[in-house]
């Protein structure tokens, strides 16, 4: 019961400093929008989709990008709460977390997941909107979405965690931007099918598929269409073991950052 | 039992040396002043006192358990004031001490909260947010913060930095009013105007322990070998 409410208590907070940023929310709201309204809308013109699992028939553009865009969500939303953190850590409101009598992991667990629930929000107002654009998956897809979106949103946020625990100052943050962000959006499934990479370039094809955003995007897309994809799923989990498992050694005050200064 | 036991504590970032074989005891129900100029390693000190870091070598026990071996037990009895805010600006008072009853697993905090705040006078300012209240006010908040959990040891780090005089003397005052609840208080300050001639000190210069002074002893040799020695 005191686990629950300390979870509680974290996540109450993290909610709460987000509908206190409603700038926040819009800029994640419009990232995505602005892809599916403009860019995809250039894009279905040169380029061709062939019939591909999860989907029956041809689909558009559109519908192709939006899984690709909630995982966009979750990338920036992940990345986000890692900024927080390396802010929380500058500011010292940090080790308040951090000397609470329960343990680390739970803690940092705790965040990571409140974190994801603010996302999934996220998401799903923008799939409200991908609505009133045509893109329309079975109505049940929506609830058979919200495990892979939780799994994949754990794992970015995970790795987003890692990522805060490696960054010594604020202002080092730009190069998060530069080096993880937009080349794990970029060479993945987000935007474009894994056959359509093989065709301009083979490593760039074997990239995407071994980036983990690609496996988390597939995840997803399979899950709105009603499907599961077995080795997305089995990708996810093991990025998710390993970026937590990772974070939770750099945050033990035996080992990793707080040994340093 | 002391409130907090340090014995031959040290600690090292890398080949540096920040603590050396650091010993000394905070009395129960006690006021005791932790006096060093800035770089002395009163922060490092109390980085291990939370467990933020783990010491090189030696022990700490805060009301007898172990902060290694028993952290949750030893974390469980201990608030801290650190040196930097730690209060969420956009949040209101009461949101933010709900926020951390709940990191201690108070499941209903609001009798305590109203407690707290009527301890350090900030009963009025509930449903503020901490962005409006003064820098004095924010710090009674964050000692508010701390005692939400009825620690028996509070540790304050330069909690009375940047405050002008009059705030600066209500915060010792709550501070030091919290002795006669049986919680035990390690004051950190580079400033000895705040040290009562009755508090027992402990100076602690370049990682180490200068001198370790009961209630009632003069200092100001110790005092002045400090500062002179910068």
């Amino acid at each position: 019961m005191r686990w629950l409410t300390v979870f509680l208590g974290i996540a109450s907070r993290e909610l709460l400093r987000f509908t206190h940023q409603r700038e926040r929310f819009f800029a994640a709201l419009v990232r995505p929008l602005v892809w599916l309204f403009i860019f995809a809308a250039g894009f279905r013109a040169v380029l061709g989709l062939s019939i591909t699992p999860p989907y029956q028939t041809y689909v558009l553009y559109e519908v192709y990008i939006v899984p690709g865009l909630c995982g966009m969500i979750q990338l920036f939303n992940g990345m986000q709460s890692s900024l927080s953190m390396v802010y929380d850590r500058e500011t010292g409101a940090m080790r308040t977390l951090l000397v609470s009598p329960f343990p680390r992991w739970f803690l940092l667990g705790s965040k990571l997941v409140a974190g994801v629930l603010v996302s999934v929000i996220q998401v799903y107002a923008f799939l409200a909107v991908a609505w009133f654009w045509d893109v329309r998956p079975p109505a049940v897809g929506y609830l058979a979405v919200l495990p892979a979106l939780m799994l994949s949103g754990v794992m970015l946020g995970s790795l987003g965690l890692l990522i805060s625990s490696t960054i010594r100052q604020l202002e080092n943050f730009a190069g998060v931007m530069n080096f993880v962000i937009f080349p794990m959006f970029f060479a993945s499934t987000a935007l474009y099918p894994l056959w359509r990479m093989r065709d301009a370039s083979p490593l760039l094809h074997d990239i995407c598929a071994f980036n983990p955003f690609s496996h988390a995007v597939e995840l997803i897309r399979f899950a709105l269409y009603l499907k599961l994809e077995p080795v997305a799923l089995a990708v996810v989990l093991v990025c998710t073991a390993i970026f937590f498992g990772a974070t939770v050694f750099m945050y033990n005050p035996e080992k990793g950052l707080w040994r340093r200064r | 039992m002391s409130a907090l036991r340090v014995e031959n504590v040290s600690h090292r970032f890398g080949r540096i040396p920040a603590l050396e074989d650091v010993s000394f005891d905070v009395p129960k129900g006690s006021f005791t002043a932790l006096l060093g100029v800035n770089g002395a390693g009163k922060t490092t000190l109390f980085s291990l006192i939370t467990r933020l870091y783990d010491s090189t070598s030696g022990r700490i026990e805060v009301a007898g358990f172990d902060i290694r071996r028993q952290p949750r037990q030893a974390l469980a009895r201990l608030g801290v004031v650190f040196q930097s805010r730690a209060l969420d600006l956009d949040l209101t008072l009461r949101q933010n001490l709900r926020y951390h009853a709940a990191l201690h697993g108070l499941a209903r905090p609001d009798a305590r909260i109203d407690q707290v705040l009527a301890m350090v006078g900030l009963s009025d300012r509930l449903h503020a947010k901490a962005r409006t209240l003064s820098g004095g006010q924010q710090r009674r908040a964050e000692i508010a913060r701390a005692l939400i959990h009825e620690p028996t040891l509070l540790l304050l780090d330069e909690a009375a930095a940047g405050l002008d005089a009059a705030s600066r003397r209500d915060v010792l005052s709550i501070v030091r009013g919290l002795g006669a609840q049986g919680v035990s208080a390690l004051w950190a300050t580079h400033v000895f105007d705040e040290i009562a001639p009755d508090d027992p000190v402990v100076i602690l210069h370049k990682g180490r322990v200068l001198a370790h002074r009961p209630a009632g002893t003069d200092l100001t040799t110790e005092f002045l070998e400090m500062t002179c020695a910068g």
